[in-house]
């Protein structure tokens, strides 16, 4: 049975094995559904080179932008890095390399990557700077670029429930990214909101089934919200 | 008189129709929401992952795992759906969205469309507009005709880095309503008061005049 307890009990052990230069995926859209404690821990550990896969870079002081801070990150790979000034200072410098990826195509690489297929075709980017020095072919008369898969060595996720088996669920629109990173690291650690007993999740609503879990950790999560908008009145 | 922002948005929302699936960028085409004509159901696609996109939340009901791809806040509507980025983007490029509405710096008479980068400014990124102009069949951009200083933002060809090669055929302005077709802007409706002299002047691709430009109603 111990083969299935993907459960973790400290962060320190939840990201063991991560070593500098390291390619690391991970989930979030903005500051919503990020790994949070994942994050502060790789900050903790000071590893250092590595390449960052995610849609977004964080903010100043919150997400992935704390690993700026210590110059972590050497190269990030996101569809929008607007929202962080320190990013922008390190990219000025030429302390950081950038490469923007159009959303769906950055979706769609980790989608592949974790499925074992190597590159796809894509009208995405087609006549812009993105299609540079990329395969185009023709298919029904309209053109396409070839754009390779991304896999890393550790993929971090958040999730709000999980078993132990490694079966996650995500909330709301915090999902975004997660579960694609959930498929295309060697090693994927999954943060939860709460650790459920197995069968308390329905099989049939498992947004990502444990065969791609290694670990699972339960944490406490801040949440904090980049764009606070109300209805009037 | 040229339109303002919410003229421009309140005829957009004319293009809308029972059923429609619509993704709108950030900007002027989010106040498109707030102009869906009476007697019609649309459902808003948010391309982080929902369909269905509701009105703002309440201080009881806002939700820090709940947001839209602005990262604004958000509620889910009646019938709303929520699925990876890599299922909302199937959509999008697999043609499913009825219509999607952005922003722009540049269009062209070939369909070019220029949005996410101004070479020597700092690049933030593209997001997601790229897949939504390759993907998409009936695209509307909106934008001021002219910049501040009265240069035409419809050209010739696009001088900045390009979004989507040859995808665009319906633009909104603040002056007036085109279309694209075999390499030229047709005017198709001048906003009230606006003359065809001074649309003329402030387009610099070939732009087709018919006869006669009818002014844009609004209810």
């Amino acid at each position: 049975m111990s083969g299935f307890d993907k459960v973790v009990h400290s962060y320190e052990e939840a990201m063991a094995g991560l070593e500098d230069g390291m390619t690391v995926l991970a989930g979030g859209f903005g500051l919503c559904g990020i790994p949070e404690n994942l994050i502060t821990q790789i900050k903790k550990m000071g590893t250092r080179d590595l390449t960052v896969v995610s849609n977004n870079c964080g903010v100043d002081g919150f997400g992935l932008g704390v690993l700026l801070e210590d110059r972590q990150i050497k190269k990030m790979v996101s569809s929008y890095v607007g929202e962080n000034a320190l990013f922008e200072k390190q990219l000025l410098a030429g302390e950081l390399d950038v490469e923007l990826t159009p959303q769906g195509t950055l979706a769609e690489k980790l989608r592949a990557g974790g499925a074992g297929i190597p590159a796809f075709f894509t009208a995405t980017g087609f006549g812009t700077p993105v299609a540079e020095g990329k395969e185009v072919r023709e298919f029904n008369g309209k053109s396409y670029i070839l754009e390779p898969s991304i896999t890393g060595d550790f993929a971090i996720v958040k999730g709000w429930k999980a078993d132990r088996y490694g079966n996650v669920v995500y909330r709301h629109t915090a999902q975004n990214f997660n579960p694609m990173i959930a498929t295309a690291g060697k090693i994927t650690v999954v943060e939860v909101e709460e650790i459920v007993e197995p069968g308390a999740l329905d099989p049939a609503h498992i947004h990502t089934p444990g065969i791609y879990v290694d670990r699972v950790i339960v944490g406490t999560f801040e949440k904090r919200i980049e764009q606070r908008t109300l209805s009037q009145g | 008189m040229a339109l303002s922002r919410e003229q421009i948005a309140m005829r957009i929302a004319q293009e809308l129709k029972d059923g429609f699936y619509v993704n709108l960028g950030i900007g002027i085409p989010t106040l498109v929401a707030n102009y869906v004509p009476d007697g019609i159901e649309v459902m808003l696609q948010s391309e982080n992952g929902l369909l269905g996109m509701g009105p703002f939340p309440t201080e009881e009901t806002i939700d820090a795992d709940m947001i839209n791809a602005g990262k604004q806040t958000v509620t889910a509507a009646t019938g709303a759906s929520i699925f990876s980025s890599a299922e909302s983007f199937a959509m999008i490029r697999g043609g499913h969205v009825d219509l999607t509405v952005l922003g722009a710096f540049e269009v062209d008479v070939h369909g070019n469309i220029a949005s996410w980068m101004i070479p020597g400014k700092l690049i933030k990124g593209m997001g997601g507009a790229m897949d939504l102009v390759a993907g998409a069949d009936n695209i509307i951009v909106c934008m001021t005709h002219a910049s501040k200083h009265g240069e035409s933002k419809l050209l010739p060809a696009c001088t900045l880095p390009l979004t989507g090669a040859g995808c665009i055929k319906k633009v909104v302005t603040d002056l007036a309503y085109l279309e694209i077709e075999d390499g030229c802007f047709v005017l198709k409706e001048r906003a009230p008061g606006v003359t065809v002299e001074e649309i003329i002047e402030k387009t610099a691709g070939n732009l087709i005049v018919p006869d006669y430009v009818p002014e844009m109603t609004f209810a």
